[in-house]
């Protein structure tokens, strides 16, 4: 038997500590410990993308992270991404676009998005197209989500998600855990 | 052709609309049911069958007993209590069928890779997965048949107790096709192979399981809850009003969720054996081996003409590869193709005669258009053939078949009566948009420089509404159900409103679509319509999401209903007003009497009237809510023009679609931001199982492509942007003159994207190959072609 | 799919993760970006019952330019490398090796170490010669690129040792290219071809590395190539003969979407290509 480690991350801004098996995935960190639903997991060998989110103010499939992996950073997954009422502008383009369907594939298509945009504010199709290739949608065709990541392009602030990292805070907590030698 | 009347009344229908259902979506708020966790929630997982064909000889659940976490195992012995086996619903009448029986967890004989042998129920999702590795299951292998034409010789049976492979023959055909032979000019025979698919729906299947006081609640990811109800309840020996099933978000489905599955049984059964909640979630390697496949049929297919083009004669003869059992709809698929095996064409004498066999791999069912993508595959890749071998044109063939613009409603060879059409119409649209003679001239500029580009050409016509009972139900077709829908249009005294449905949708969007029908008719916003839709325990009976039925015959339903609810208001408004009910007409988000708009009241004040009755007409029932339950008297035919355009890199044989354009013609628009959805998705299906997708299965019935990394879907970067333009032809069957529009792209793509790197090979000598066009495969052809 | 159980620490120096790698024995496993290692895990084909993560050991991470070469830490990720131009054909692959998610955790180090024939790091590396600097708890070593790839994911790195730095030259004057074939972007090469070219003053092939991915169970290099192209005129005659050479003495395993025989024949094709961008012919 494993013993659990203990992890303390920023998940939308709030910060958590856990005990965790080391085996546990992030994505189950998210899920079932957090309550926090809207990263699916799609695949088993990190082909789907539908459990993107980001660590640190970049997209990963947290199907393929641990938990523990994710100790002192700052994730933000798709329930962070709107301020308040105020979506962030890839969900009010994947709205205004159709850019989704049956929504299983949705949280991780604009987490990665967001990667794209922030990497690549003023992308073309072609840009956008292999930017999205982490992530597999069944529904759409990919036609209304091209679309919805290019008009969301058009807004200044496409690529910003509210929790990127790292931020003071999240520097804080990882300089605090590696004085205290957590994690060992 | 019967008038449309959805536009005349308001505003909403006709306009792209945003979808009510996004919200929750693109803030992560929707709940899949592996979402839902009550309390005290146990897991299972199986110990599925690693061998393709074998007795299990034993099973050693000890191991897994002893653990702490571990609650229960069960085995195929511990059945008791499951009633029947797992149901296949097509029985046609008069015709043999040889089915084995599919039990949910194996008694002693397994048939296919990911048979269950053993389920095991624990307390999280993580350690149920150590327990099933403790069940040690020993397995004495037996032969293993894996394509289907040796199986039709029986020299291995899959069930040995069967006797034979071969399932059932069936024909479908109409015309005197001897004649028609007889009359030909010329005739083609081509040997045309459809690849087995997966549904690829990218949330798996996840169910769970609750019983209270002996009452069951089943969440699962389902296309049809009320189906699902039904069997539990004959499965289960529960009565049915016990039963509740919830379809909450479903993450796609593509007609792989339109099945009974075992582990939807399991669960419910498991939940009651052990008293508290259990709860299955598929992982995608269990999703490729044992969620239903769809496709796989070999066919001959035989076209006689005349020199002109004219075709005298069709036959298509196929070979469905069935796998290990027959599923809810397993036999039935291939038999749904043949009813459109005519096509958008006057085809005199057609006939299809299907010889279903079993086979060590999985089951194949319903997987998006189920049987008409493969019939559409076949007609219109020999259409193209023909021309070929005639020196004609495509497209003129096509034409000089096509059944007259003022000759519909049609009756077929095959004595089906295709409601309404203008094959013409679209095609003419498609071409607005593409010059065939430019291309020509860019295809042999770009020949010169080494690129191989392809123009391939697919007009379809579909059978779709699924409906009419009668035609399809157990005296006609054979399926045991009904085939009609229901809606309830429910009038809150705030003038709010509740629609139920007895579709089942997972994507498709009808909360938007439905409220847009229902606001127009109320004068309300659709922001004010609510549509309620898979759970059994709201709303009448209803049969669910599948063969593009849920508008023309769903959103029928609501239209019916909300008709009623509009009669009542009417006769309401005119009491009050004091006018005739004939004079009252919603305008404008207003009841008013005709002629003087001073004079109205809002659909919140009709209702407050209902459900406060002191003043209503003499004998009016207070409330204000009705039911309709709609069977159409006949299928709806949507039909378009497709064009595909692709690249061949003949050095590697690698094909890329550069340019796909559709025209669809699906009647009347509710919201053309659904339909465009729609028709892109199909579409992107199709280019997928053309030039990425198969399910394949190594000669000892191993599943190769078990994953999502060898089952390739195609991503963003290997598709264009998709040009879409309509026709409307009304349908005559309903009044909203609506046809389905879920599976049309499916079933019209395969076909242009083949006749396009068709065109594109033909130069290297490749006159005919099949799908799927991967690189290995069309650099093959190539060498072949150049021999 | 879940991974087995196991231990983990993450401790914060390269000496405490080589003693913690030492203590653990032959199940006890680096983890890195865990992009290659967790996906087997899940899968339970890699089942360790240790895991030393590297997250906390500081000073492995980033690209630094030192007397011609490029001293890479072990921890950096394709992310930091890839599309950057100054980096030559290590900005070129990185870019190319799966989707932004999974370039986000891999590192240079863990695909080094991994050893899959089908990556595509491995070919860079023993396309330009580098080498990797490898310690463990009492001794460091370089393993030059050539000897570091043994069989099929097995290196020259020991259980108990780290790599902690890959060197490769600039190759400032070469022309490069890194012409991969997927089934779809996002796919692992069917083949890879790694070419670089140096052009001398007259226009002719001073010299040339040709390295192949996924044509045996280790990246190789195509000498019969090298050998054919190495002082001719880079013309394209020259090139599209020097590529026929490409499948001389492979033996490829084949797959699913490849026989050996069509791989033999992708990799003419691509060599001929990449020659042909990396001479800018
Ligand atoms: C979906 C997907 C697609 C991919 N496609 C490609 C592709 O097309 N091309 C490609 O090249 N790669 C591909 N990869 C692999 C990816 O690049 C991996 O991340 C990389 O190969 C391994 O790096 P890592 O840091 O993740 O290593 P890890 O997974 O952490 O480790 C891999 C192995 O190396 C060992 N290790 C790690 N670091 C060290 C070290 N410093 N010293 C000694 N041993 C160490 C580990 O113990 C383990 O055995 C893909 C991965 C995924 C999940
Ligand atoms: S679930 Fe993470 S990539 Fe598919
Ligand atoms: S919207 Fe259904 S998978 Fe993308």
């Amino acid at each position: 038997m494993s013993s659990n480690v203990p992890v303390r991350l920023s998940v939308n801004g709030r910060v958590h500590e856990l005990d965790v098996e080391p085996r546990l995935l992030l994505v189950h960190l998210l899920r079932d410990r957090l309550g926090l639903t809207g990263s699916h997991v799609g695949c088993d060998t990190t082909s789907c993308g539908a459990c993107t989110v980001h660590v640190d103010g970049e997209a990963v499939k947290s199907c393929t992270v641990l938990a523990v992996q994710a100790d002192g950073t700052k994730v933000t997954t798709i329930e962070g991404l709107a301020q308040g009422d105020q979506l962030h502008p890839l969900q009010e383009a994947f709205w205004e676009d159709h850019g989704l369907q049956c929504g299983y594939c949705t949280p991780g298509m604009i987490m990665a998005a967001a990667d794209l945009l922030a990497r690549n504010p003023d992308p073309t199709e072609e840009e956008i197209r292999h930017g999205l290739e982490g992530n597999l949608c069944r529904c759409t065709g990919y036609h209304n989500i091209v679309r919805a990541v290019s008009d969301a392009a058009k807004h200044p602030h496409a690529g910003r998600i509210p929790h990127p990292g790292p931020t003071p805070e999240g520097a804080a907590i990882g300089l605090e855990l590696a004085r205290e030698g957590l994690g060992a | 052709m019967t008038a449309v009347d959805s536009r005349a009344q308001g505003g909403f229908v006709g306009r792209p609309m945003k979808r009510k259902e996004d919200p929750r979506l693109i803030t992560g708020r929707a709940t899949y049911v592996d979402d839902i966790q009550p309390v005290g929630t146990l897991w299972m997982a199986f110990v599925r069958s690693p061998e393709a064909h074998a007795r299990v000889t034993s099973i050693d659940t000890s191991a897994a007993l002893a653990r702490e976490d571990v609650v229960a195992v069960f085995t195929g012995d511990d059945l008791e209590g499951i009633a029947a086996p797992l149901p296949c619903a097509w029985v046609p009448p008069g015709v043999e069928v040889n089915a084995p029986e599919h039990w949910p967890l194996a008694k002693g004989h397994v048939a296919h890779v990911g048979d269950p042998v053993a389920l095991v129920i624990g307390v999280d999702r993580y350690s149920v997965v150590d327990a099933a590795e403790d069940v040690v299951v020993e397995y004495e292998p037996l032969p293993v048949v894996v394509d289907p034409e040796e199986a039709l010789k029986d020299e291995v049976l899959v069930h040995p107790g069967l006797g034979s492979n071969k399932v059932h023959e069936w024909s479908l055909g109409g015309g005197d096709l001897d004649a028609g032979f007889a009359a030909a000019d010329v005739v083609i025979e081509r040997r045309i192979v459809n690849h087995r698919v997966a549904g690829g729906a990218i949330e798996p299947r996840a169910v769970l399981a609750e019983e209270r006081a002996g009452h069951i609640t089943i969440w699962s990811s389902t296309q049809v809850p009320h189906f699902l109800r039904l069997f539990l309840s004959i499965l289960l020996g529960l009565s049915e009003e016990r039963i509740r099933v919830i379809a909450p978000e479903v993450g796609g489905g593509f007609g792989s969720k339109l099945q009974i599955y075992g582990e939807e049984i399991l669960c419910a059964w498991a939940a009651q054996r052990v008293g508290r909640p259990v709860k299955w979630v598929e992982t995608r390697s269990e999703a490729m081996m044992v969620t239903h496949h769809g496709r796989d049929q070999i066919a001959t297919v035989r076209v006689g003409a005349k020199r002109d083009g004219t075709v005298t004669a069709f036959h298509a003869k196929i070979l469905a590869d069935f796998g290990a059992y027959l599923m809810l709809l397993t036999p039935a698929v291939p038999a749904l193709g043949a009813f459109v095996m005519s096509g958008c064409y006057r085809f005199p004498a057609v006939q299809t005669d299907i010889v279903g066999v079993l086979t060590n791999k999985f089951s194949t069912d319903a997987i998006r258009g189920a049987g008409r993508p493969e019939a559409t595959h076949m007609i219109e890749v020999a259409m193209d053939q023909l021309a070929h071998e005639l020196g004609l044109d495509p497209l003129d063939v096509r034409r000089r078949n096509f059944i007259a613009a003022d000759d519909f409603p049609h009756e077929t060879a095959l004595g089906i009566v295709y409601d309404s059409g203008n094959y013409q119409a679209s095609l003419a649209k498609l071409l607005e948009h593409l010059d065939v003679a430019a291309f020509r001239a860019e295809q042999e500029r770009l020949r010169g420089e080494g690129i191989h580009r392809g123009l391939g050409f697919s007009t379809y016509t579909e059978i779709c509404g699924l409906a009419p009972s009668r035609v399809v139900g157990p005296g006609g077709f054979g399926l045991q159900t009904g085939l009609w829908e229901s809606a309830l249009v429910r009038v809150h005294l705030t003038g709010a409103v509740t629609v139920y449905t007895g579709t089942s949708p997972h994507g498709q969007g009808h909360e938007t679509g439905f409220a847009q029908i229902v606001a127009d008719r109320l004068g309300c916003d659709p922001e004010q319509v609510e549509v309620v839709h898979g759970d059994t325990a709201a709303g009448p009976q209803g049969l669910g999401t599948y063969g593009s039925r849920s508008l023309a015959v769903g959103g029928e339903a609501v239209a019916k209903a909300t008709a009623k609810v509009v009669e009542k208001g009417k006769a309401l408004v005119a009491h009050k007003l004091e006018a005739s009910p004939d004079d009252i007409e919603v305008r404008d988000g207003r009841w008013i009497v005709r002629g003087s708009p001073e004079q109205g009241m809002t659909l919140a004040e009709v209702a407050g009237s209902a459900y406060i009755p002191e003043d209503i007409p003499e004998g009016m029932e207070p409330g204000l809510e009705e039911t309709a339950f709609y069977d159409p008297n006949n299928f709806v035919f949507p039909f378009g023009a497709h064009a595909a355009i692709v690249d061949v890199d003949a050095e590697t044989g690698k094909v890329k679609v550069v340019r796909y354009l559709a025209v669809d013609d699906c009647g009347p628009a509710i919201n053309p931001l659904l339909i465009d959805g729609q028709v892109h998705g199909g579409i992107v299906h199709s280019i997928g199982q053309a030039l990425y997708e198969q399910v394949i299965y190594d000669e000892i019935g191993q599943l190769v492509t078990g994953t999502f990394v060898d089952y390739a879907l195609p991503t963003a970067a290997e598709i264009p942007s998709i040009e879409t333009d309509r026709t409307e032809t009304p349908s005559p069957v309903n009044s909203l003159g609506v046809k389905g529009i879920g599976e049309a792209g499916t079933i019209a793509a395969s076909a242009a994207v083949a006749n396009a790197v068709i065109d594109a090979l033909r130069p290297l000598g490749v006159d005919y190959m099949d799908m799927p066009f991967t690189p290995m495969r069309v650099w093959n052809a190539i060498q072949e072609g150049q021999q | 799919m879940i991974p087995a159980e196991f231990d983990y620490v993450a401790p914060d120096s390269l000496d405490a993760a080589l003693r913690a790698l030492a203590h653990g024995g032959e199940d006890a496993k680096a983890l890195a970006g865990g992009h290659s290692l967790l996906p087997l895990m899940k899968m339970r084909l890699a089942v360790p019952t240790l895991l030393v993560d590297l997250r906390h050991v500081p000073g492995l991470r980033g690209a630094q330019r030192e007397n011609g070469s490029w001293r890479i830490g072990a921890l950096t990720r394709h992310a930091d490398l890839q599309g950057r131009a100054e980096l030559g054909i290590v900005g070129e692959a990185t870019s190319l090796i799966a989707d932004q998610q999974v370039r986000n955790r891999g590192t240079i180090g863990g695909s080094l170490a991994h050893g899959d024939p089908a990556s595509d790091l491995p070919t860079i590396l023993v396309a330009m010669e580098g080498t990797v600097s490898v310690r463990n708890s009492a001794a460091s070593r370089e393993i030059a690129a050539g000897d570091l790839f043994q069989d099929y994911m097995t290196t020259a790195i020991a259980a108990d040792e780290l790599i902690t730095e890959v060197r490769v030259p600039a190759l400032e004057d070469w022309g490069h290219a890194y012409e991969k074939f997927t089934r779809r972007a996002e796919d692992w090469a069917m083949v890879g071809v790694c070419a670089l070219v140096r052009k001398g003053a007259d226009g002719s092939c001073e010299d040339v590395r040709v390295a192949f991915t996924n044509m045996a169970s280790t990246p190789i290099r195509a000498t019969a190539v090298e050998h054919a192209l190495r002082g001719q005129p880079l013309s394209s005659d020259a090139i599209t003969g020097a590529a026929e050479q490409a499948a001389e003495g492979t033996d490829p395993p084949g797959d699913l979407n490849a026989t050996p025989e069509y791989k033999r024949h992708l990799a003419r094709v691509l060599t001929r290509r990449a020659l042909s961008r990396a001479a800018g012919v």
